[in-house]
């Protein structure tokens, strides 16, 4: 299969609040909103989260502003209190989510 | 003619900028209009560890950089007239004032400073408070409470130029004087979203004018050592463009506006705030050109009748240690530094898991339990610089100590070729929420 990587289709910020890792990603072309909505599926996200546990994730759709906001809880290894990992915030998550490879955009 | 309100914000953070706050305020001061500036000093823990310099000096326990953000705009800001709002009060707006008081006594007699107080819990929990705050807690070095604009609108109303609070929700720093400058009602839901939102996108500065955003080849950012701080222009009648400082670097632009919009947000639909409940389901961005970016489709929902609280707990000590292998079989040499450490900490603290990266193989993805760092040595990865990175935490200082100095013997008693030791460790407080009614929270003015 034609396979391609989030990041060259789209931006993403991530959030934490408390061990609560929220992640907004949006096509960098909004023609790519409908792929986006159909091959980011909160079953692939929680595969690429897979080795953070998630317990759950949310995925909220936002149609005007051609964004989705994924919501993954317990997935910040206890987050800024409690992580002892480097990066406490999750602040670089949405680059892990980017790496996914998903089936090209039919243009 | 609709009647517009400009609102800077100077300070994302208790480490952002100064420099790019004061040619906000040049900026601002140039423009016509009612104009503010908000300074946001303070995250989760920031107010416990504040609350910690209270303990040992009765004059600090203010955001520690608070007065590097004001005092070089202070002139600029009294004298075109810009009110100043910020939560750098943090554990001690009292203090702060005095200071603040002191530093204008001379040139700006008649300025009046505000001081929001109320949020803090750990000055007088009266005890009727005592049910709704956790009980399990040993050690607690603050209990705050997230109020919302209230406090901020009166103390503006009454003529604060510059108000200080301790702990405010974010946004509301921004709604207080959106409030004030538009004479909107607290209760009008729809236009306290609009307030809100503002203050959303703006509390976090540089971040909607280009800042945690660009990435070369795909998101390109104009000018990234010089990002401007956010202005928002409010309309009377709802209108709400986000801008920048004039000649600055950074950007405005859809992308960044909806970065923002929906950063740290969970449900977009229900996004809870003290002021009201924000709705951005239906909201919409549309570039005008120029770094100006309009929001608009905000909804609102009446306010939650609880309010968020946090207590600050100490205790607990945080480590780190760190290790380089570089060169010819740097991956191998720093994965047998990881296997002798995990055998090392099961003998002198059987019980206690430490967290392990390899930097360059797997660092800030991840895990306490080392999966992604086993799936990442699976692919052999052709590395020649790795840093061994050791994170722990636990109650017992003592026994942090002798792990980290593990990572230092790794020196005599390690792999071939290991060098730049570095260890750090701190005390770290760590927070735990809780909801309480608003009506039991009342916000107080003083005046200095």
């Amino acid at each position: 299969m034609n396979l391609v990587t989030l990041a060259d289709f789209a931006h993403a910020r991530a959030g934490d609040k408390g061990n609560i890792l929220s992640i907004a990603v949006l096509p960098l072309d909004p023609a790519h909103y409908p792929w986006l909505l159909r091959e980011l599926t909160c079953e692939r996200v929680a595969e690429q989260f897979a080795t953070r546990q998630p317990s759950k994730v949310h995925r909220y759709e936002l149609p005007n502003l051609h964004a989705l906001n994924f919501v993954l809880e317990d997935a910040l290894e206890g987050g800024v209190n409690l992580s002892c990992g480097l990066d406490r915030h999750g602040k670089s998550l949405s680059y892990l989510l980017l790496s996914l490879r998903l089936p090209r955009p039919q243009d | 003619m609709t009647k517009t309100i400009l609102v800077g914000c100077g300070a994302g953070f208790a480490n952002d900028r100064p420099d790019a706050a004061l040619r906000l305020a040049q900026d601002l001061a140039q423009r016509n209009g009612q104009r503010y500036i908000m300074l946001e000093l303070l995250a989760e823990r920031t107010l416990a560890e504040a609350q910690l310099r209270r303990g040992l000096d009765p004059q600090a326990g203010y955001a520690s950089r608070l007065f590097d953000f004001l005092e070089p705009m202070l002139d600029v800001c009294i004298e075109a007239g810009i009110p100043i709002i910020t939560n750098g009060g943090a554990a001690n707006p009292k203090a702060a004032a005095q200071r603040l008081r002191a530093t204008l006594a001379g040139r700006y007699p008649t300025l009046k400073i505000a001081c929001v107080l109320g949020d803090d819990l750990l000055e007088e929990t009266p005890p009727r408070l005592e049910q709704w705050l956790p009980q399990d807690l040993a050690d607690v070095v603050s209990v705050n409470v997230y109020t919302g604009a209230d406090g901020i609108h009166t103390a503006l109303q009454e003529g604060a130029g510059i108000v200080l609070c301790g702990r405010v929700a974010d946004p509301s720093l921004a709604v207080g004087a959106i409030r004030h400058g538009l004479g909107w009602a607290a209760d009008d839901w729809q236009k306290m979203a609009i307030a809100t939102a503002t203050g959303h996108l703006l509390e976090c500065c540089t971040q909607v004018t280009g800042g945690y955003f660009a990435h070369p080849g795909i998101k390109e950012i104009p000018a990234p050592a010089n990002l401007g701080c956010p202005i928002a222009e409010i309309y009377e009648d709802g209108r709400l463009i986000i801008g920048k400082t004039q000649g600055s670097g950074g950007r405005v632009s859809e992308q960044t506006v909806k970065e923002q919009l929906l950063y740290e947000v969970h449900d977009p639909r229900r996004y809870l705030t003290p002021d009201v409940v924000l709705d951005l389901g239906q909201a919409r961005v549309h570039d005008l050109g120029d770094d100006r970016v309009e929001v608009s489709g905000l909804l609102g929902h009446p306010r939650p009748d609880t309010l968020k609280g946090l207590a600050g707990v100490r205790g607990l000590w945080f480590g780190e240690a760190e290790i380089s292998y570089a060169g010819p079989g740097a991956v191998a040499r720093a994965a047998l530094a990881r296997e002798i450490l995990l055998q090392r900490f099961d003998r002198l603290a059987p019980g206690v898991q430490p967290w392990i990266d390899l930097s360059g193989v797997a660092s800030l993805f991840n895990d306490h339990s080392g999966r992604y760092l086993q799936q990442r040595l699976a692919l052999a990865p052709a590395l020649d610089d790795v840093r061994v990175r050791v994170g722990l935490t636990h109650t017992d200082q003592a026994m942090v100590q002798t792990l980290l100095a593990e990572v230092e013997s790794l020196y005599t008693n390690g792999p071939a070729g290991g060098g730049g030791v570095r260890r750090h460790l701190a005390e770290a407080v760590t927070t735990r929420s809780f909801l309480l009614p608003r009506s039991e929270i009342h916000t107080t003015l003083e005046w200095y």
